[in-house]
């Protein structure tokens, strides 16, 4: 268990997590990537911008 | 089983009242009262009814002894009758305005008029559970909150406990059913459809609950009718004096919210549905909060969307009596809504 970069949220990582894995934060939403494994470190993980409305 | 009644039962809120209590596992419906319709099956009116009850609409003085009365009646009858309803029911849940406020120079201030039982406004619990959840378990009267008040107040309860809101601007966006079921000019459908309308820039009632309960004073209301039938949308403004942090805002609203079963904190990354949105809350009684910071300034937008009839009336009515029964909070309300509608 870590927590989210961008809210703080507890975010749980999966049993065998590995380097660039990409996760979601359930509470905002985040695509997070794993930067570090040993403790796990979270990263906004970068993406293209998105047309999701006006 | 609890016994209760609704005065006032064949408007919308009424009607989404009679709705939950006959959906409630631990409540038996009484008597519904009209004076309009009396002696008429409610699935007259209430046509999702049908098959689900054969009651039929009494007048207000035939109503019998019962545990609970629940009253929905247009504003200033509450106060008119309430020895009468105190004889009728021990215990009292008003989804009218004439109890929510406190003082009594307020109440004269934003309706007009002196209020006829001023001594017993501190014997109401203004109903919003999220803020008063411990005396609504006492209680034996409680006034429900205005729709559009509750909105903005869960907007902005946790920054206000917070210190951060000295001042606000506060807009809502309004559905039509929050006009009533009474026809009048403006909600003549050739006037209605499709409008986007100011129907109280300035002067709405709800404003004086809304400072009352965030303990503010200087706030701007705004209401704008648009093309929806249930629904509020708040978006309100606060000039914080620093600048603030995401993580300290979601922090703020966590610490208000995360153990409520009514409130969720809505401010998402990614997709469609990243604020809070009327339209998928019809018929819950869910009040959804968000929140976004404008970075180049220090102004806060605290946004939040319910249910009018719902999370703004028959809802929290029915969340009180949860409350003031014992039962659990969310019996009677597990709904979590339709999507797409």
């Amino acid at each position: 268990m870590t927590e989210c970069p961008l809210c703080d949220a507890a975010v749980e990582a999966s049993d065998d997590p590995v380097e660039g894995e990409l996760l979601e934060c359930a509470e905002c939403g985040s695509e997070l990537e794993i930067l570090d494994l040993d403790p796990i470190v979270l990263g906004e993980a970068p993406q293209a911008e998105e047309d999701w409305g006006e | 089983m609890i016994r209760a009644s609704i005065a006032g039962a064949s408007g919308y809120a009424g009607g989404e009242l009679l709705r939950l209590l006959l959906g409630h596992p631990e409540v038996d419906v009484a008597e519904i009262t009209s004076e309009r319709l009396a002696g008429k099956f409610a699935h007259g009116v209430h046509p999702n009814l049908r098959g689900a009850t054969r009651l039929r609409f009494r007048q207000m003085d035939e109503l019998s002894g019962v545990d609970v009365l629940f009253v929905c009646l247009p504003h200033g009858e509450s106060s008119r009758r309430i020895d009468d309803f105190r004889r009728i029911a021990g215990r009292i849940v008003d989804l009218g305005a004439d109890f929510r406020l406190r003082d009594p120079a307020a109440y004269e201030r934003w309706y007009g008029g002196a209020h006829p039982r001023p001594e017993l406004l501190d014997q109401f619990v203004y109903g919003i559970p999220e803020l008063n959840r411990e005396a609504l378990r006492d209680a034996d009267s409680v006034a429900c909150a205005g729709c559009n008040a509750t909105a903005a107040i869960l907007a902005l309860t946790p920054l206000a406990a917070a210190g951060i809101v000295k001042s606000a601007v506060i807009e809502v966006l309004v559905g039509s059913s929050e006009a009533g079921s009474q026809a009048t000019a403006a909600s003549h459908h050739p006037e209605r459809s499709g409008a986007a309308r100011a129907f109280k820039p300035t002067g709405h009632r709800h404003q004086g609950e809304i400072a009352e309960a965030l303990g503010v004073e200087n706030l701007h209301f705004s209401a704008t009718s648009i093309e929806m039938v249930r629904g509020v949308l708040a978006t309100c403004h606060v000039f914080a004096d620093r600048v603030l942090e995401d993580r300290e805002l979601w922090r703020i609203y966590r610490d208000a919210y995360a153990a409520e079963p009514y409130v969720r904190i809505v401010k998402g990354q990614s997709g469609i549905h990243r604020y809070p949105e009327p339209g998928i809350l019809a018929g819950t009684n869910y009040c959804d909060v968000g929140f976004e910071r404008d970075s180049d300034t220090k102004r806060v937008v605290a946004m939040s969307a319910l249910d009018n009839l719902m999370k703004g009336a028959a809802g929290q009515a029915v969340h009180a009596f949860n409350l003031m029964f014992g039962f659990p909070e969310t019996a009677g309300l597990e709904f979590t809504g339709l999507h797409p509608l």
